[in-house]
């Protein structure tokens, strides 16, 4: 065991020193995708103390064209637990510490409080917000990653007195502003290089090794092969949050509700009436659906009568949670006086609590 | 002057670059400082308003609204991005 890393810590410049350091740090990863899966495999490869894991997906069959860790045979699965399994049998040393939960604004500051650095590898801008928000609060740094296509952002946020996520974004963009992975596409490799230049930077701030990314964003463009650096200056504002947003939902006035694939199994074998709506197409809908589910398919001009006349609650669900979460906003706009849910994770997280 | 762009503002445009006259023969307003060619892009690429938050780098600096620019500067437009 002693020589493991000697590959690293015979770099003059790093040594049992750094070596020491990493084994005494907990780093907390949010989100176990194109971005966090480089970024758990080296830190635990590197000899990182404890990581914890953050992740409520699902395998789904088109992550694996950038998420490389996970195989055909994951599909279907949990990420963490997949992620869990496999770093174990990488370093038998790691602490591993697994959330099966997405960060939110209840959880966040109880998680992150005890972690000394954070990786931000989500894919969404709520959850970039309020990390940014969290890490200001609790006095923590954080590594920003983000791609777009043929592109990627690196950036060290809010590590001394450097600048934080909102002096280079002040305010979080509506929903239709800027499109995610699933709607714009990423180029398989992108995640890869930017989720390990995220470790490396990890690594850097934890060894106080090199010139830090603070102050600087970081951009790769993939097809010209070209690294940018901005200077981004502190602005005070920003490092004197206190407390967290009331909402950090990317538009205000489209607020959904939403339920849990597992409070939702145990909706059904309660007493409690509900209609639950299946978005999916019809051939999707004719492969596999739930018993009493009915099926409205998303581009339906609206949802029959027969439906809505019974008055109760109507739960939505799709294959993955995204389209389902889009007709909710859909059909709450067309009909206000009914209640909408969305089944969060859709019908691959309830095949896995079946299973 | 010539435009570097990023993200989507790169989707919305079409191109990696972008070139702005820097002499009006049009009787065009030729932008002056960050706020005015945010203002003249807009323009003419109405999809580009739609950004809230929008950074713009004046050479390799992230750059205010009131910050003056000429011919000579490198200009970038880099929108937030999302993805992971």
């Amino acid at each position: 065991m002693a020589n493991r890393y000697i590959r690293q810590t015979s770099l003059p410049d790093f040594g049992e020193k750094s070596q020491k350091k990493l084994a005494n740090t907990k780093v907390l990863v949010v989100g176990l995708g194109g971005l966090g899966l480089p970024v758990v495999q080296y830190l635990n490869a590197m000899g990182v103390g404890t990581l914890g894991l953050i992740d409520h997906d699902i395998v789904d069959i088109h992550n694996l064209q950038r998420q490389v860790l996970y195989s055909e045979l994951d599909v279907g699965h949990s990420k963490l637990d997949t992620v869990l399994e496999k770093l174990a049998l990488q370093n038998s040393n790691t602490v591993l510490e697994p959330y099966d939960t997405f960060l939110t604004k209840e959880n966040v500051l109880k998680i992150i409080g005890d972690y000394d650095l954070v990786v931000d590898a989500t894919d969404n801008f709520s959850t970039r917000y309020l990390i940014n928000d969290a890490c200001v609060i609790l006095e923590k740094p954080f590594i920003y990653g983000a791609l777009h296509g043929f592109e990627g952002h690196v950036s060290v946020f809010n590590y001394q007195n450097g600048p934080t996520y909102r002096c280079l974004y002040p305010e979080m963009p509506s929903k239709f502003e800027v499109p995610n992975c699933d709607e714009n596409g990423v180029l398989g490799v992108v995640p890869g290089i930017i989720g390990t230049l995220q470790a490396l930077e990890a690594v850097k701030v934890i060894t106080r090794l090199g010139e830090i990314l603070s102050g600087k964003l970081l951009i790769f463009d993939g097809l010209a092969q070209n690294y940018l650096k901005i200077d981004i200056k502190a602005r005070p504002e920003n490092k004197n949050i206190k407390t967290l947003q009331d909402s950090y939902d990317a538009s205000f006035c489209e607020q959904i509700l939403s339920i849990t694939a597992s409070d939702f199994q145990k909706l059904r074998t309660s007493n409690e009436s509900f209609l639950l709506v299946d978005v999916r197409t019809e051939a999707e809908f004719l492969q596999n659906h739930l018993e009493e589910a009915h099926n409205v398919p998303m581009n339906s001009s609206e949802i029959p009568n027969e439906i809505l006349s019974k008055n109760q609650p109507l739960y939505m669900i799709c294959q993955s949670g995204i389209r389902s979460k889009k007709a909710v906003l859909n059909w709450q706009k067309k009909y206000p006086n009914h209640t909408f849910y969305t089944i969060l994770g859709g019908m691959n997280r309830l095949m896995t609590l079946a299973s | 002057m010539t435009i570097l762009l990023f993200g989507i503002t790169k989707d919305i445009v079409g191109s990696p670059t972008l070139s702005v006259p820097t002499s009006s023969v049009t009787g065009r307003k030729i932008p002056k400082t960050v706020k005015e060619l945010k203002q003249f892009l807009g323009e003419t690429y109405p999809e580009l308003n739609k950004l809230s938050s929008l950074a713009i780098a004046v050479n390799n600096s992230y750059a205010e609204d009131d910050q003056l620019i000429n011919a000579y500067d490198e200009i970038a437009l880099i929108p937030p991005v999302s993805g992971g």
